[in-house]
């Protein structure tokens, strides 16, 4: 009943989010064509402004985008001409979420079995020299690994391919440029939480029952750490989505984020607009769904 | 006293102090400008130029210097905001409280849907001209010039108070109904005058803590901007412009590998800095902390 009402809450939610964009947007100076010669005449400026309804008042406007939107249909972006932004969207979003799916499952194969150790190891060396290696790893953005990548492994090794995204070899160092930085994340919170659950008495309880250190582990204690992880997990696809902004430019790989900032950059706002709705619709029933998903994990958990 | 045994932190906190009063001295002790264009293009680090210099034969150590002033003024004037606006928002929210409350926080959450660089991006876009036209009239031509930079700077500000407006606003309702405000309000104290002196003493610690996190944030908001195109132009220059920079220079024929080298290696050591700082003040501020 909570999710449910959540569910609808988003509605409006978005409506807002696209009402002041679409006002912020139209409001500002400066039309998406100004930067193009002029047109040949009049009539013709005319026929363009009427085809992207540019002349109509704004309200109008907003309200012919949203019959638009109701039936699926962003509109035609201004500045990829003869495109949709449906067809820009179907094309990019794909490879958005291939990478952003495998920087995730990265960041988890790698920051979980991490954080374990640095508990395991809790106060000994090991927990210092990994820790420190989790902390630099988290205080790295993507926007210094990535190049530092590209340089070391590419340019001079040769090993990997520069930028593109075609073959699985491509997918490589995107994925690590854009995951390294939530594994080092997930280390940490990992580490936190399985300290915390290892002092907890129903492990000393497991202990005394006999059972084997890698089985009290990886059965009980990992499950209850984990939980935080999940809760985590939908800041984390948020930032992973904005992340590939950076990784999408450095890697030259046609996903929502390149189009994304050219639409700024070229004030193509049917696009912008588009991609600012989508996101925000994805961002919002991520977090959903990460509260649904620990609400069934967690007994504890309640919601009103 | 709990904050001095922590040794990153007080390390940090020297590297930070340093790096400030340099970025601060430069102009008077440095050999070069930061715009000042030479024939020595592409020189690798030597004792006349420690960090090499760019494309236009700039000094590179210079440019990374004044790349600190933005990077650092930047994280400054979003911990300001957040300091200012979000404090106010969430203690008169919280002390307030009910449907009033309701609102404020309704407007946060609503800001809060969408991640905040996406919202940076769009208020960047769509306000820069009218902002550059505004400066010129108003102020010049001169000060137009700047406008990339305000622009940021303003973006960033908008974003960085909303965590910060509902930390305060949690710590506020639940000291609003404590016998020690009962009491003052019950002496006849003003409502000014109890969130003043009774409750925001109360708050500061959290404050703090999370001031010295939103720094950290904030510089990697902006370098992720300028690394992008949107944020600093050249020939201004931030961290984030500045690897920008070094990466586009990248080519298997020549490796420029000092454009790229040092200043990603500032902007790292920084943000670690500010992350270890936050920690040792966050274990320094903390009730439940031992020792």
């Amino acid at each position: 009943m909570f999710f449910l009402k959540r569910f609808l809450f988003l509605v409006p939610l978005l409506l807002v989010i696209s009402f002041l964009a679409f006002i912020l947007m139209r409001l500002a100076p400066g039309g998406p064509f100004d930067s193009e010669r002029a047109p040949a005449s009049p009539e013709i400026e005319r026929a363009i402004r009427a085809k992207y309804r540019l002349d109509q008042p704004l309200l109008k406007q907003y309200a012919h985008y949203l019959a638009d939107l109701s039936k699926g249909d962003l509109g035609l972006s201004t500045k990829y001409r003869n495109h949709t932004v449906n067809d820009i969207i179907v094309s990019a979003l794909p490879v958005s979420l291939t990478l952003g799916g495998l920087a995730f499952f990265f960041a988890l194969a790698l920051g979980i079995p991490w954080g374990v150790v640095m508990a395991v190891q809790r106060g000994r060396w090991g927990d210092y020299f990994w820790g420190l290696l989790s902390l630099l790893a988290a205080c790295i953005p993507a926007l210094v690994i990535g190049p530092l990548l590209v340089l070391s492994l590419a340019v001079k090794g040769g090993w990997f391919p520069v930028a593109l995204w075609e073959s699985p070899l491509h997918v490589i160092l995107p994925t690590l440029t854009l995951g390294l930085l939530f594994a080092g994340k997930v280390a940490r919170l990992v580490r936190e939480s399985m300290t915390t659950t290892l002092q907890s008495e129903f492990i000393t309880a497991a202990r005394a029952k006999g059972l084997s250190e890698s089985e009290i582990l990886i059965k009980h204690a990992l499950r209850l750490a984990l939980l935080p992880v999940i809760s985590f997990s939908a800041p984390m696809l948020a930032d992973l989505l904005t992340g590939s902004f950076v990784v999408e430019t450095i890697f030259q790989i046609p996903g929502l984020g390149v189009f994304f900032i050219n639409s700024s950059l070229n004030r193509d706002y049917p696009l912008l607009m588009g991609l600012v709705l989508l996101y925000a619709a994805m961002l919002l029933l991520l977090n959903l769904v990460a509260d649904i998903l620990l609400a069934k994990l967690d007994p504890r958990v309640k919601y009103e | 006293m709990r904050f001095r045994r922590n040794t990153p932190a007080t390390i940090s906190l020297f590297f930070l102090a340093a790096l400030i009063l340099l970025v601060i001295l430069w102009p008077w002790i440095a050999p070069y400008s930061w715009e000042t264009i030479s024939d020595a293009q592409f020189q690798p680090p030597s004792w006349q130029h420690w960090f090499g210099t760019d494309v236009h034969g700039r000094d590179l150590l210079t440019r990374v210097i004044f790349g600190a002033r933005v990077s650092l003024l930047v994280g400054v004037v979003g911990a300001g905001v957040a300091f200012v606006i979000g404090v106010a928002w969430g203690a008169v929210a919280g002390y307030v409280g009910g449907r009033f409350d309701g609102l404020m926080m309704r407007f946060v959450d609503v800001l809060y849907s969408l991640p905040s660089i996406i919202f940076v991006i769009v208020l960047l876009t769509t306000l820069k001209d009218g902002v550059t036209t505004w400066l010129t009239s108003a102020v010049g031509p001169r000060a137009a010039a700047q406008a990339p930079m305000l622009l940021l700077f303003a973006g960033l500000g908008a974003v960085s108070w909303l965590t910060m407006a509902r930390i305060v606003r949690g710590q506020v309702l639940a000291l609003r109904n404590r016998a020690f405000v009962d009491a003052s309000r019950s002496l006849g104290a003003s409502h000014a005058r109890i969130i003043w002196r009774h409750i925001l003493p109360n708050v500061w610690g959290i404050v703090i803590v999370y001031l010295t996190l939103t720094v950290p944030s904030v510089i990697l908001y902006e370098s992720f901007l300028s690394y992008l195109g949107l944020g600093i132009q050249p020939p201004m220059a931030s961290w984030g412009s500045l690897v920008a920079e070094g990466a586009g220079q990248l080519n298997p024929i020549r490796i420029y590998w000092w454009l790229l080298v040092f200043p990603s290696a500032m902007l790292v050591t920084t943000l670690l800095a500010l992350n270890f700082l936050g920690d040792g003040l966050r274990d320094a501020f903390d009730p439940k902390g031992q020792i």
